[in-house]
């Protein structure tokens, strides 16, 4: 499939930003950061909310007709992308409820946001994930931990983000939580792509060219002649072949720059070393790494319509 | 609605029988079907840099050809792909905006190029290439079983079918209602044994492929006529001692 700039930094952005507006309603909501300055709680949502923003605008740069996008909303019934536009706008007004309750000193309605922000965090980033685990056409979309892998991105770059954020500030106490919840994050993101990307390499079941084309009671099928000599839609939009030659490297970059980093300069912070020089350079590689991932996400999966192509 | 529509068992399910023992792979279904729909009902269907290289375009119908088997048994199938009306097509239901619905009344799949927002993801979710992208503007097109020929009542009865049926020279193609067990095609895919592409899926598609037949024993075990006769083949008496004398 081929990774679209606009849909790989999408969910990139989105996802952290969704990521550190769940660790930022949810640890409030639990009587952390009480102590820290209004501005600190204030930016931490103003962040969240710019790259939630961010990534949604540039998901609308993917779309033939943006200025239909408001349409998106009526399927929800049916479609899991209807239903992440859905969660998208229902997360916004507790986010903006907290920015300003975090502001303000609402302690009650932080709390109450914050629960209200991270719940709707959670289900927008389920639908995301979930647009593409319902595909059959993708199997390695249907891998039973392309959802956890989603829900692991946000949280590792949310917690990396909102650590970060608390050490520029030189809050001492509040560095912890978040730093700790990266070190988690980032392991559990390891764990769950090493297991994914082994799986995928031993081959996932799914139709073969002998079930597309109905030809396997004669026996194996080959292609002979394509039914068209230049490139068309469906063989540049899914059946991108360019990545592969550089997945193994781009792996070990997202595991190790991207994951491990990470979490190892959080597990420093946490030791005692200065938090923000560890922190900052960590929550970018974070990112990087999130970046990383989703683009092999896209370049590695296979979708069945090349099955008549080669 | 993307949700499908509730349809009743038996209900008209219009769809396309494609038989693979006949297909030449000509190619007039296609240049017909992009003829006809280049001013049909999801006209029109865009070409780019028709006349220089790396020429491409929107086309409904795109006819493969395999090589299936090996030895005596293999051969070569050519294989028209196009969309293929499913009974639960996934291409409607992950539409986020209700464009991509499928017809209740005779389950054709279409696209409402008026509310379409592009966003491709139909095209993602048929695991048939079915459906193609109009990039000039920015809405998905696919095959629309010609709905505009087949319930045409300006052209004559016998010509309301779709390009592809009525252009195929060998009649590898034919239209009907499949939801119908006496229907023509119903028939036609009972007697030569139907199959549904890539079944595992579960999208039920109506569309149906009749698979090459078997080859006649006597055209794969047939063998060269001897071509060292012997003399009691040769009736003409003066060609049976020429061939003695020469034989010596």
């Amino acid at each position: 499939m081929k990774p679209a700039p606009s849909i790989v930094f999408f969910t990139t952005a989105s996802g952290a930003g969704y990521g550190l507006l769940f660790w930022l309603g949810l640890l409030r909501a639990f009587g952390w950061g009480a102590e820290a300055p209004p501005a600190f709680g204030a930016a931490g949502a103003l962040l969240a909310l710019a790259l939630i923003t961010a990534g949604l605008l540039s998901s609308l740069a993917h779309l033939g007709n943006p200025q239909r996008a408001w349409r998106a909303f009526s399927q929800w019934r049916s479609s899991w992308l209807s239903r992440e536009g859905v969660a998208a706008v229902l997360t916004y007004p507790p986010a903006l409820l907290l920015l300003l309750a975090l502001w303000f000193e609402w302690p009650v309605a932080a709390a109450v946001a914050g629960l209200l922000s991270a719940a709707g965090a959670a289900a927008t980033v389920y639908c995301t994930a979930m647009i593409y685990a319902s595909l059959e056409t993708v199997r390695q979309w249907r891998h039973p931990l392309v959802v956890p892998g989603y829900f692991a991105m946000a949280a590792f770059s949310g917690a990396a983000l909102l650590a970060a954020l608390a050490a520029a500030w030189g809050l001492r106490g509040s560095v912890l939580a978040p730093a700790a919840l990266a070190v988690l994050g980032g392991a559990a993101a390891m764990g769950l792509k090493h297991a994914y990307w082994r799986a995928v390499d031993a081959g996932l079941p799914g139709p073969t060219r002998e079930s597309a084309t109905s030809l396997g009671a004669i026996g194996r099928v080959r292609p002979l002649d394509p039914p068209h000599t230049q490139q068309n839609y469906l063989l540049r939009e899914m059946g991108f072949r360019v990545a592969r030659k550089h997945a193994a490297r781009l792996r070990g970059v997202a595991l190790a720059a991207g994951f491990a980093a990470p979490a190892a300069l959080a597990l420093m912070a946490l030791a005692g070393a200065p938090a923000a020089p560890l922190l900052a350079p960590g929550a970018l590689l974070a990112l990087l790494g999130v970046l990383v991932e989703r683009w092999l996400m896209f370049a590695e999966a296979t979708h069945t319509v090349t099955l008549y192509y080669h | 609605m993307t949700s499908l529509p509730e349809r009743p068992a038996g209900a008209k399910k219009l769809g396309l029988v494609i038989d693979l023992d006949t297909c030449v792979g000509c190619q007039a279904c296609a240049v017909n079907c992009k003829e006809w729909n280049a001013s049909g009902h999801s006209a029109p269907l865009p070409d780019f840099k028709p006349y220089s290289a790396g020429a491409e375009g929107v086309w409904f119908n795109r006819v493969h050809s395999y090589e299936a088997g090996e030895g005596e048994k293999g051969r070569t199938v050519h294989f028209p792909r196009s969309c293929l009306h499913c009974e639960t097509p996934a291409c409607v239901t992950v539409c986020p905006t209700g464009a991509s619905y499928k017809r209740a009344e005779d389950g054709i799949v279409l696209v409402n190029a008026e509310t379409c927002i592009g966003c491709g993801l139909c095209a993602w979710a048929c695991p048939y290439g079915a459906r193609e992208m109009d990039e000039d503007a920015g809405v998905m097109k696919k095959c629309t079983l010609c709905i505009d020929r087949i319930y045409n009542e300006t052209i004559p009865e016998a010509q309301r079918q779709p390009a592809c049926v009525i252009t195929c020279p060998t009649r590898a193609r034919h239209f009907g209602d499949l939801g119908d067990p006496d229907s023509a095609v119903s028939q036609l895919v009972a007697r030569r044994g139907g199959q549904d592409l890539m079944p595992e899926l579960g999208y039920g598609p109506v569309n149906k492929y009749l698979p090459p037949r078997e080859r006649s024993s006597a055209l794969t075990e047939a063998k060269p006529v001897e071509d060292a006769p012997t003399p009691m083949d040769i009736s003409n008496p003066l060609l049976r001692w020429m061939d003695r004398v020469l034989s010596r």
